[in-house]
C-alpha cells in the first residue's frame, strides 16, 4: 500500500503530542463533574456555624443543639464535678486527650474546653455512632457504685465521663469529639468556627 | 436549477408573511444594561430591596451569593437585604404570606428569580417605566406593556405619574383597536426622567444578574475552551495527515 | 521486566476474552471506503452526543428532584448552588438540540447516497427505531424541568392519544397516571427518561453497529467496495477503520465540540430555540401560555399535525410522516444508489423535500393563522409526495452508470 518511507519517529512524536494535549483536555473536562459532587452552596449554608445562647444553662444541665446534622451537647459544670473527674484518670483510655483528632488544640487540656465550666462535644458514640444517654447521677444501680456521673451508651455499653473522655475496656475507641467553637461573648457560643486568636 | 430557486423563494416569501398577524404589541425600549458594572448592580440591589422585595420573593437565590458576587460583606448584606430574621446562607423568601397577597392583589406577586429569562430585560425595562393613570383600576394605574396588571406603581414617587394618549389603529384582520401612542408625565416625581431611566436600568441589571448569577463566569470560560480546542485540532490534524499519507490514489 | 508482565497479562486476558479478536474485526481489520466525506462524520458524532447526554444526565440526576413541587426549583438549584451545575445543565440542554442536528444530517446522508438500499435495509430500520426512541426520550426529558412549556407541551401531545377512537382516553389516562399531567406523570417520565429509554437506546445502537459491520459502510459513490477485493481478500477501495477513520473522526469530534462550546458558553438559550422563555415560568395548570410550541426539532411534525382540520386524522398523518420513513428502502427503485449518478427528478424531489421540511419546521413555531395553515398544507403535500411518488420518479429518472472503483 504505502511507500516504504513511513516516518515512524514522526508518528510516535505526533501521537505522543496528541495524547498529551488530549489528556489535558480530559482532565479539564472531568474536573467540573468531580467537583460538582462537593457540598453545594445549600449544604455549605446548612453546615454554617450556629449561634448558641448559654446564659440560661444551669449547672449540671445538658442542652442539645444541631450542627451539620449532628447533635452537639453543651454542659455546664462546676468544681465539684471536676473533683469527681480527677479521680477517674486510671480508668480512662485517653485521659490526657492524646488522640489529637478528637479535639481542636485549644481543647487539649484537663477540662477539654476553652472555659472549664462550659463543655462542648458531639453527642455521638465513637464506637458505632449511637447517641449516648446523659447519666449525671452518682452510683445508680445499673452502672455501679463507682459511677461518678457521665454518659452511657446503651447500644454496646461504652462509658464516658463528664468531659466526654472514654473509659478503658469499653467498645468505643476514643473520647467524644469536640467540634470547633468559640465564645462570642461570655454567654454566647458559636459552634463551627475556631476562636479568632489561637 | 433556476426553477428550484424560484419555487424556493416563492415558498419562503409566502411563509415569512404569515408571521405578522393581529395587533402589534407595545414597542419595547432597549434596556442597555452593563452586567459588568458593579456599581449599577449594587444600586439595583438597593432599589430592589426597598421597592420590590416586600412583595416579590426571589426564592431560588441565596443572600450569601449576592454578597459574594456583588462584593458586600456580611454586615452590609444583612442591613441591606435580610429583613425577616433569615440567615445569610438562606434562600430569599419574603415576608408576605400567599393568602394575604391574594387578598390584596388578586394574585400572588410572582417570584422574580428567573423573571429576566422569561420576560427579557427589554420587557422589564419598558414595563417598569410604562405605568399610567387609570381610575378604573384598583390601584389607579394600568400598564402599557402588561394590560390590567395587578401590580401598583411602586416607583411612582421616583417617576411621577404618567397618562396615556390613545389612537385608533386598524390591524391586519380589519379590526379597529385603541392602542397607546405615547405616555406623558402628568405629575413629575422626585427625580428627572433620565435619572429614573437609569434607576430602572439598575434594577433590571440586578434582576438580570439574579436570573443567572453564573453568567459572567461562563462567558469568561468560553474563550479558553475554544482556544484549547483549536490547539488540539491543529495537533490532531498533523497526526491525521501523517497517517493519511499512507492512503494514496492507487490500484 | 515490566514488559514481560504486560505481555503475560495480555495473554491471560486473551485466553479468556476475545479482546484482540474484537480489536481486529471491528477496528484494524474492519475496512471502510477510502472516499468517505463530510457527511460521514455524523454517525460517530451521534455516539459522542449520546455519551455526553448520559454522563451529564447522570450528574444532573444527582441533584434533580422529580416531584411537581420541587422540580423547577431543583433545576435552578443545579444552576446556582451546585458547583459547576450550570455547565452540566447547559451541556445537557444544548446536547439535546445538537443530537437532533446531528441525527437529521446523519439521516440526510442516507438520502444523498442511498445508504438505506440493499443490503442495508435492516441498518436503516434500526436507525429509524433509534430516531423514534430519541424523539420519545427528548419529549419525556422536556417535561422534567416542569416549566410552563414543559407542562403544556406534554398536555397537548398526550391528549393527542385521546384522539384514538374507542380506547384513546383510557390510553391517555394510563400514560399520565392521572386526569391531567401531574406529579405521577412527572415521576414516571423521569423513570423512563433516565433508565428505561437510555437502556433501550444503547441496545439499539449496538444492533445498529452490528448490522453496519456485517455489510460494511456505503460511500458517496454508492458502489459496493466488497465487489472489488485484492488477492488478500481486502476490498481494494477499503482502508482500515483504525487508525485512518479513528483519527479523521477525532477531527470531526473536535470541530463539533468547538461549535458545541460556542453555544454552551455564549448562546445556551439560542434566542429561545434551545431553552424556551416560557419554560422559565413554573408550570401552572390553571394558566395556558399564549403559544404552545414544541422544541424546534419537533416542529416539522407538529406543523403536519396542525395542517389537518380533524384531530384524529391529524394524529394519523403526523404518525404517517414518520412511518413512511421506515419503508424508504422499498420505495426507492433507482438502479443507482448515489445522487451523483441519479437524474434531475430525484435531485429536484430531494431539494423540494428539504425545503418543505425546513418550511414545516418554521410553520410549526408560528400561530396557526389561515395563511400559515395553507402553507402548512402545501408543504405537507410536498413532504408526502417525495415518498409517495418515489417508486415512480426514481424508476423514470435518467441515471448515469456508477464507476467500478470509488472516486
Amino acid at each position: 500500500m504505502a511507500s516504504d518511507e513511513v516516518d515512524h519517529r514522526r508518528r510516535r512524536i505526533l501521537t505522543g503530542a496528541a495524547t498529551a494535549v488530549g489528556g489535558v483536555g480530559v482532565a479539564y473536562v472531568a474536573t467540573p463533574f468531580i467537583l460538582s459532587m462537593d457540598p453545594s452552596l445549600k449544604a455549605q449554608a446548612a453546615g454554617a456555624p450556629i449561634d448558641v445562647d448559654v446564659s440560661k444553662l444551669k449547672v449540671g444541665q445538658l442542652m442539645t443543639v444541631e450542627w451539620r446534622g449532628k447533635p452537639i451537647w453543651i454542659l455546664r459544670r462546676n468544681q465539684e464535678m471536676f473533683d469527681r473527674m480527677n479521680q477517674l484518670n486510671e480508668l480512662l483510655r485517653d485521659p490526657n486527650s492524646d488522640e489529637l483528632s478528637q479535639q481542636p488544640h485549644y481543647a487539649k487540656n484537663a477540662h477539654r474546653a476553652i472555659k472549664p465550666e462550659i463543655m462542648v462535644m458531639e453527642g455521638i458514640c465513637t464506637h458505632l455512632g449511637c447517641a449516648p444517654t446523659f447519666r449525671p447521677e452518682i452510683g445508680p444501680a445499673d452502672l455501679g457504685a463507682d459511677w461518678k456521673g457521665g454518659f452511657f451508651c446503651p447500644c454496646h455499653g461504652s462509658r464516658y465521663d463528664l468531659s466526654g473522655r472514654v473509659y478503658a475496656g469499653v467498645p468505643a475507641p476514643s473520647n467524644l469529639k469536640v467540634p470547633p467553637y468559640r465564645f462570642v461573648t461570655d454567654s454566647r457560643i458559636m459552634i463551627g468556627v475556631d476562636p479568632e486568636h489561637v | 436549477m433556476k426553477r428550484l430557486l424560484i419555487i424556493f423563494s416563492l415558498l419562503f416569501a409566502g411563509i415569512a408573511s404569515t408571521s405578522y398577524a393581529a395587533v402589534k404589541s407595545y414597542p419595547l425600549d432597549k434596556a442597555n444594561i452593563d452586567p459588568t458594572d458593579g456599581e449599577s448592580l449594587r444600586r439595583g440591589a438597593t432599589l430592589f430591596a426597598n421597592y420590590c422585595f416586600n412583595c416579590h420573593s426571589v426564592s431560588l437565590m441565596r443572600y450569601s451569593r449576592i454578597g459574594r458576587d456583588l462584593d458586600y460583606d456580611e454586615a452590609q448584606l444583612e442591613s441591606l437585604l435580610v429583613f425577616t430574621g433569615a440567615k445569610i446562607g438562606d434562600l430569599m423568601e419574603n415576608a408576605m404570606k400567599k393568602e394575604d397577597a391574594k387578598r390584596w392583589f388578586g394574585v400572588v406577586p410572582p417570584d422574580l428569580s428567573v423573571v429576566s429569562r422569561s420576560r427579557g430585560v427589554d420587557w422589564l425595562y419598558t414595563y417598569l417605566r410604562s405605568f399610567y393613570k387609570d381610575p378604573s383600576r384598583p390601584w389607579g394605574v394600568n400598564n402599557a406593556v402588561f394590560k390590567d396588571v395587578a401590580m401598583p406603581h411602586v416607583l411612582w414617587e421616583l417617576q411621577g405619574l404618567q397618562h396615556a394618549q390613545f389612537e385608533k389603529v386598524t390591524d391586519d384582520e380589519g379590526v379597529e383597536q385603541q392602542v397607546i401612542s405615547k405616555l406623558i408625565i402628568a405629575e413629575p416625581g422626585e427625580i428627572s426622567s433620565e435619572q429614573f431611566d437609569n434607576s430602572v436600568r439598575d434594577i433590571v441589571n440586578f434582576l438580570h444578574y439574579m436570573g443567572e448569577p453564573t453568567k459572567q463566569k461562563r462567558l469568561q470560560l468560553g474563550g479558553w475552551v475554544i482556544l484549547y480546542l483549536a490547539i488540539f485540532f491543529v495537533v490532531v490534524l498533523l497526526l491525521k495527515k501523517e497517517y493519511w499519507k499512507d492512503v494514496k490514489k492507487t490500484d | 521486566m515490566m514488559r514481560d508482565w504486560f505481555i503475560l497479562g495480555k495473554e491471560w486476558v486473551e485466553t479468556r476474552f476475545p479482546a484482540k479478536e474484537f480489536w481486529d474485526d471491528h477496528l484494524v481489520k474492519y475496512y471502510a471506503p477510502r472516499n468517505l466525506n463530510f457527511w460521514y462524520f455524523f454517525g460517530s458524532l451521534a455516539m459522542l452526543v449520546l455519551v455526553m447526554q448520559i454522563v451529564t444526565g447522570i450528574f444532573l440526576t444527582m441533584n434533580y428532584k422529580p416531584t411537581a413541587s420541587t422540580a423547577f426549583a431543583s433545576v435552578e438549584y443545579i444552576m446556582r448552588d451546585v458547583n459547576w451545575g450550570w455547565l452540566i445543565r447547559y451541556m445537557h440542554s444544548t446536547g439535546a438540540s445538537f443530537f437532533f442536528v446531528v441525527i437529521y444530517l446523519h439521516m440526510f446522508r442516507a438520502f444523498l447516497y442511498g445508504s438505506y438500499r440493499k443490503p442495508r435495509e435492516l441498518l436503516w430500520l434500526f436507525g429509524m427505531a433509534l430516531f423514534v426512541l430519541l424523539m420519545a426520550e427528548a419529549f419525556m426529558g422536556y417535561l422534567l424541568p416542569w416549566g410552563q412549556m414543559s407542562f403544556w407541551g406534554a398536555q397537548v401531545i398526550i391528549s393527542l392519544f385521546g384522539a384514538i377512537p374507542v380506547i384513546g382516553n383510557d390510553i391517555a389516562l394510563w400514560i399520565r397516571g392521572d386526569f391531567v399531567i401531574a406529579d405521577a406523570t412527572l415521576n414516571r417520565f423521569f423513570a423512563f427518561h433516565v433508565i428505561a429509554f437510555p437502556l433501550v437506546i444503547i441496545g439499539m445502537v449496538m444492533f445498529h453497529l452490528i448490522a453496519l459491520h456485517r455489510v460494511g459502510s456505503n460511500n458517496p459513490d454508492g458502489i459496493e467496495i466488497k465487489a472489488n477485493k485484492n488477492e488478500k481478500g481486502i476490498p481494494k477501495d477499503g482502508i482500515p477503520f483504525h487508525p485512518y477513520f479513528t483519527l479523521k473522526d477525532m477531527l470531526g469530534v473536535i470541530v463539533f465540540l468547538m461549535i458545541f462550546s460556542v453555544v454552551v458558553f455564549y448562546f445556551p438559550e439560542m434566542g429561545g430555540w434551545f431553552l424556551e422563555k416560557d419554560n422559565f415560568i413554573p408550570a401552572d395548570p390553571l394558566k395556558t401560555p399564549e403559544h404552545i410550541t414544541p422544541l424546534w426539532y419537533f416542529t416539522p411534525f407538529y406543523a403536519i399535525l396542525r395542517a389537518v382540520p380533524d384531530k384524529f386524522l391529524g394524529v394519523m398523518l403526523m404518525g404517517a410522516s414518520i412511518a413512511v420513513l421506515f419503508v424508504v428502502p422499498w420505495l426507492d427503485r433507482s438502479p443507482v444508489k448515489s445522487i451523483r449518478y441519479r437524474g434531475l427528478y430525484y435531485k429536484i424531489a430531494l431539494a423540494l423535500f428539504v425545503i418543505s421540511f425546513i418550511a414545516l419546521g418554521y410553520l410549526g413555531t408560528v400561530a396557526a393563522t389561515p395563511t400559515a395553515t395553507v402553507f402548512s398544507r402545501i408543504c405537507s403535500f410536498i413532504y408526502f409526495a417525495f415518498f409517495v411518488f418515489m417508486p415512480i420518479y426514481t424508476r423514470l429518472d435518467k441515471t448515469k452508470a456508477p464507476p467500478d472503483r470509488v472516486t
